[in-house]
């Protein structure tokens, strides 16, 4: 049950809904997840967490605990002091003599309800909690505050004595605030606006985890963990918390359940089971989430509060843009948590259009609550969202049509490279009004706000909403000059590697710094080599997630996989091309210049007869006894790719929703999300990665909230009470798309993990704002649940409509 | 008070799985997912929560889908179970193993067995469910990647596979 494919067929791969190879295993049930790794004398973690947002350790007696059955060892903080904190990698707007990152273990204070404080090691994972249970720990509570707002209020908790006020970062970009103060002043529209963009948990079902392994033979350590970027883990792990040489740390990512962003980052647990492997002998240890842990101690997403002042023109030109946001970044700060409010947020807070006056200050602020850090979109959803609702309170404001402010407001086809004079990168390229041009036409746009009216008039109890949503994202990231910049970027590169290498019979071995959780890239990627080296795709094999054998790579996410990590693997297929014609030239006795490639094949030009394959090349290259003068043996060759600009995919998503009057119940019918991703490699996988999106961002919008009680008690901790959707919630996606290939890299690829994600949110909060705004909402916060869709319609049907701004 | 009970007792427990008579010892806490992991090293059946939401852990209990971790190893003590890496017959896939793979009806794949597992015990319920019915069968089964669409094509197409038999030809066309 291999590809369907006909390997001879000289058909191009690039283009193909191809099924996945990646699937066999996983419908099977042998994919190999981080819980289903076996190992021989694997032994289990327990951890003891906080009970309390906030709080002092007075003791932790751990008696009780080591004289349980298969217990071998319990910890506390104080047993790892020779590790260093996690470090904070991105310390974006200037944070430096204020970071604090967790240890491997609590030592004195807890910053947020589970935190980790102690471990136990035990043989069976029953045993490894029945014994944690066993310890205990005596806490002197503190004063708790979960609001980033009103973590900055003079009186407020203090978290950490080298933060006052909980201030992580003051942070601005864009104009002088006097100056964006001058043009709101001056404009004939004024609207004011405060945004919640609420927290959430990321869930991907494989929750987090990490196996440990010390070799005391050779000194070396094998960490597998649920990561999306093994290779920075090590680095990591090795240069900064532990201080061991980085080649006696080996890092493997096996079938890793989704990640969401939420596995890019470094954990308590993972030097901490390297640590504890060493101190038991060499015996594994495992440790390994459960949902509540998972939602209690991994990393959660967005928790923005922000005040929007936006100035227009009567005809819904939108001159001047202030934004204010609090960015809530938890207890401690996790690897580029100071990154994602600054640079992926504020720089990308004009959207798709040209907006002369913008302003953004960001203030990052520590609460007692879990870290928060990159969530699929990572600040471009936070972003897409204030500037979507933006344009739907502008065109209310002066009764034009949501489509029309967008399209009066939209950077143009010409202004491409477009420098949104924010310190973001030129956008790339872009042709923004087709995207809504198609998306209008397929949901039937006039016919619905038709039908929308007849239905006000006739006061049927079915309210319909239409939402839009026009997005443009920053993806392939980034250009190490950009991203690295002391004080701003992460003081490191964001390039990516590969090495394609022909074995002597003519079979590819493809390898990757990137690696896949769930995005197919052992399947896209062979299409690419398949097409620009003329291979079999039967004969190319994709190997990726394991430090030994992979070059460095910083991972997957930031929709980055192919256009930068992809390019890497284009430009080495480029070079074996290239030697494998100087070496064709030498076996045909031609020069060099007369090899044409073609199908995996070398020719002379003028005569197709005369010909070499590339395993007959490769084999020759292999043998090596008859090569041109000065050339290496065999073809194996590696790039290094640095990406001059980010990619910036964009489109339009439509939501349609319906919502009761009788129970505020909204209900999205239709969908249609027109995006332009630049040039696709795998439709079938492109789509698979929209749906998703859509999906996650539609959450937001209607289920989705991570809660967290006064005093730090996260109110939403399993799936019982955060309310992920089920299939029966999502409404049937209605895909189309435009190309606009990217310049940036020579496939012309941007990117299309988050896309969908940061889409959907804005396109379905706008329909329902749209479906209840003749009753005179302008504006509600999400989740859009039914009690709080009809609180607002009762509320704004009680009071006189022109005054009912921002029901809620 | 977990540390001051003695080690409880296991039992022992023989049940036919994947149609293999196999035996273990277990604690009365076993969950039937633990032991089918951990006792039997069937690895198909996954755990992504702990409050039976997520429905990765679904297998057939005396031919009733069941959450594997919503059961007791004990009580299926002399039941029939089938798991995902029962459900393809002589290196074939099943049909809705079939589908899936088709219509790209997973990413990450980690909810893939329990899904495919659920859509086995829907179609021998329902040969010919319509959309709404394969939506809400699949409401005890959470997937975070594909926002579903390709999973209800998945099961569609295996649902029409099944009804025309092996020799169908098979449509190839993503939606």
């Amino acid at each position: 049950m291999s590809a369907t494919l006909d390997a001879a067929a000289p058909v191009k791969l690039v283009g193909q809904p191809l099924k996945r190879r990646e699937d066999p295993r996983l419908i099977t049930g042998a994919g190999a997840f981080l819980d289903d790794v076996r190992l021989p004398g694997l032994c289990h973690l327990g951890v003891v967490r906080s009970p309390y947002g906030h709080a002092r350790i007075l003791g932790i007696d751990t008696t009780r605990a080591a004289a349980m059955p298969g217990v071998l060892g319990v910890f506390t903080g104080d047993d790892f002091l020779d590790l260093n904190p996690l470090p904070c990698a991105w310390q974006a707007g200037k944070v430096q003599n204020n970071v604090n990152t967790p240890r491997v273990l609590a030592v004195g204070e807890v910053h947020h309800v589970g935190d980790p404080v102690a471990v136990v090691v035990a043989e069976t994972p029953s045993q490894a909690v029945d014994a944690a249970e066993a310890i205990d720990v005596e806490y002197e509570e503190l004063p708790v505050v979960v609001d980033a707002r009103r973590a900055t209020e003079p009186g407020a908790p203090q978290l950490h004595e080298n933060a006052p006020n909980n201030v992580v970062l003051r942070w601005s970009c864009g104009k002088e605030a006097a100056e964006v103060d001058a043009a709101l002043a001056a404009a004939e529209v004024r609207i004011d606006q405060p945004i919640v963009n609420q927290r959430l948990l990321p869930t991907p079902m494989d929750t987090r985890g990490s196996i440990g392994r010390y070799d005391p033979g050779t000194g070396e350590y094998t960490l597998w963990a649920t990561s999306q970027a093994p290779h920075v883990m090590r680095l990591l792990i090795a240069a900064f918390v532990m201080g061991v040489p980085e080649q006696n740390i080996r890092v493997i990512a096996p079938d890793v359940g989704g990640g969401f962003g939420q596995k890019i980052f470094l954990y308590f647990d993972m030097p901490l089971v390297l640590a504890l492997s060493k101190k038991l002998g060499g015996r594994p240890v495992k440790f390994y989430e459960d949902r509540s842990e998972n939602y209690l101690s991994a990393t959660h997403g967005r928790d923005h509060l922000t005040d929007v002042a936006i100035g227009a023109t009567r005809d819904g030109q939108i001159t001047a843009l202030k934004v204010d946001t609090h960015a809530n970044l938890g207890g401690y700060l996790s690897t580029i948590a100071p990154g994602i409010p600054t640079t992926l947020y504020a720089r990308m807070i004009a959207g798709c259009y040209k907006i002369p006056n913008i302003r953004v200050d960001v203030t990052g602020v520590y609460t007692n609550t879990a870290m928060v850090d990159a969530y699929r979109g990572a600040g471009r959803p936070e972003a897409a969202f204030v500037i979507e609702r933006v344009c739907d309170l502008v065109a209310d404001a002066t009764g034009l049509d949501p489509a029309e402010v967008r399209r009066r407001n939209f950077i143009q086809p010409s202004d491409f490279p477009y420098d949104t004079g924010i310190g973001m990168l030129p956008y790339d390229s872009g042709n923004y009004e087709p995207t809504l041009d198609r998306a209008l036409e397929l949901v039937g746009y006039d016919d619905l706000k038709a039908e929308q009216a007849a239905r006000r008039a006739r006061g049927d109890r079915k309210l319909l909403g239409i939402g839009l949503s026009s997005y443009v994202e920053v993806c392939g990231v980034a250009p190490s000059k950009w991203i690295g910049l002391p004080g701003e970027g992460w003081g490191a590169g964001l390039w990516e590697s590969a090495n394609v290498k022909v074995h002597l019979t003519g079979k590819v071995v493809v390898t990757t710094g990137t690696l896949p959780h769930g995005q197919g890239h052992e399947t896209t990627f062979a299409q690419l080599v398949a097409d620009e080296l003329g291979v079999p795709y039967d004969d190319i094999q994709v190997r990726h997630s394991d430090t030994l054998g992979t070059p460095f790579g910083f991972g997957s996410y930031g929709s980055r996989s192919l256009s930068v990590g992809g390019t890497a693997i284009y430009k080495s297929v480029a070079k074996v091309r290239e030697k494998a014609k100087r070496l064709a030239a030498h076996m045909l006795e031609a020069a060099p210049e007369d090899i044409v490639w073609e199908d995996g094949k070398a020719h002379v030009r003028g005569a197709p007869a005369s010909l070499k394959t590339l395993g007959e090349i490769a084999l020759q290259a292999s043998v090596a006894y008859d090569l041109p003068e000065g050339m290496e043996p065999y073809l194996d060759e590696t790039t290094y790719y640095d990406p001059p600009n980010c990619t910036f995919p964009f489109g339009t998503h439509v939501c349609v929703v319906e919502i009761d009057r009788e129970t505020g119940a909204v209900e999205p019918v239709r969908y249609v999300a027109v995006d332009d991703v630049g040039n696709v490699v795998n439709p079938l996988i492109v789509d698979g990665q929209i749906h998703g999106g859509i999906a996650q961002g539609l959450a937001q919008a209607l289920y989705e909230a991570a809660v967290y009680s006064d005093d730090g008690e996260l109110v939403t901790g399993t799936l019982n009470d955060y309310a992920i959707p089920k299939a029966s919630m999502v409404p049937t996606y209605e895909l189309d798309r435009t190309v606009t290939p990217s310049p940036t890299n020579p496939m012309g690829v941007k990117g299309a993990g988050e896309a969908g994600t940061i889409a959907s949110t804005p396109a379905v909060a706008n329909a329902v704002i749209d479906a209840v705004s003749h009753l005179g909402v302008r504006h509600l916060d999400m989740p859009l649940t039914p009690e709080r869709v009809w609180r607002a319609m009762r509320d704004a049907e009680r009071s006189d409509p022109g005054v009912a701004a921002a029901a809620d | 008070m977990a540390d001051t009970m003695a080690a409880p007792a296991k039992v022992a427990i023989t049940l036919t799985v994947n149609g293999e008579q196999r035996t273990g010892q277990v604690e009365p806490r076993t969950l039937l997912v633990h032991f089918l992991r951990e006792g039997l090293g069937l690895t198909g059946a996954h755990v992504g929560c702990d409050t039976s939401q997520c429905g990765s852990c679904v297998v057939e209990l005396n031919g009733a889908s069941v959450k594997s971790c919503t059961v007791l190893a004990v009580q299926a003590d002399g039941a029939e179970v089938l798991t995902i890496e029962g459900l393809g017959r002589d290196g074939a896939y099943h049909p809705i193993q079939e589908g899936f793979w088709e219509k790209h009806g997973l990413q990450c794949g980690y909810c893939t067995p329990g899904m495919i597992m659920s859509a086995y015990g829907l179609l021998k319920r329902n040969p010919d469910p319509s959309e709404d019915e394969i939506r809400h069968a699949l409401d005890g089964n959470l997937c975070r990647c594909t926002g579903y669409q390709n999973i209800v094509r998945s099961i569609q197409y295996a649902a029409q596979l099944m009804k025309d038999g092996p020799t169908a030809p098979v449509a190839t066309s993503a939606d």
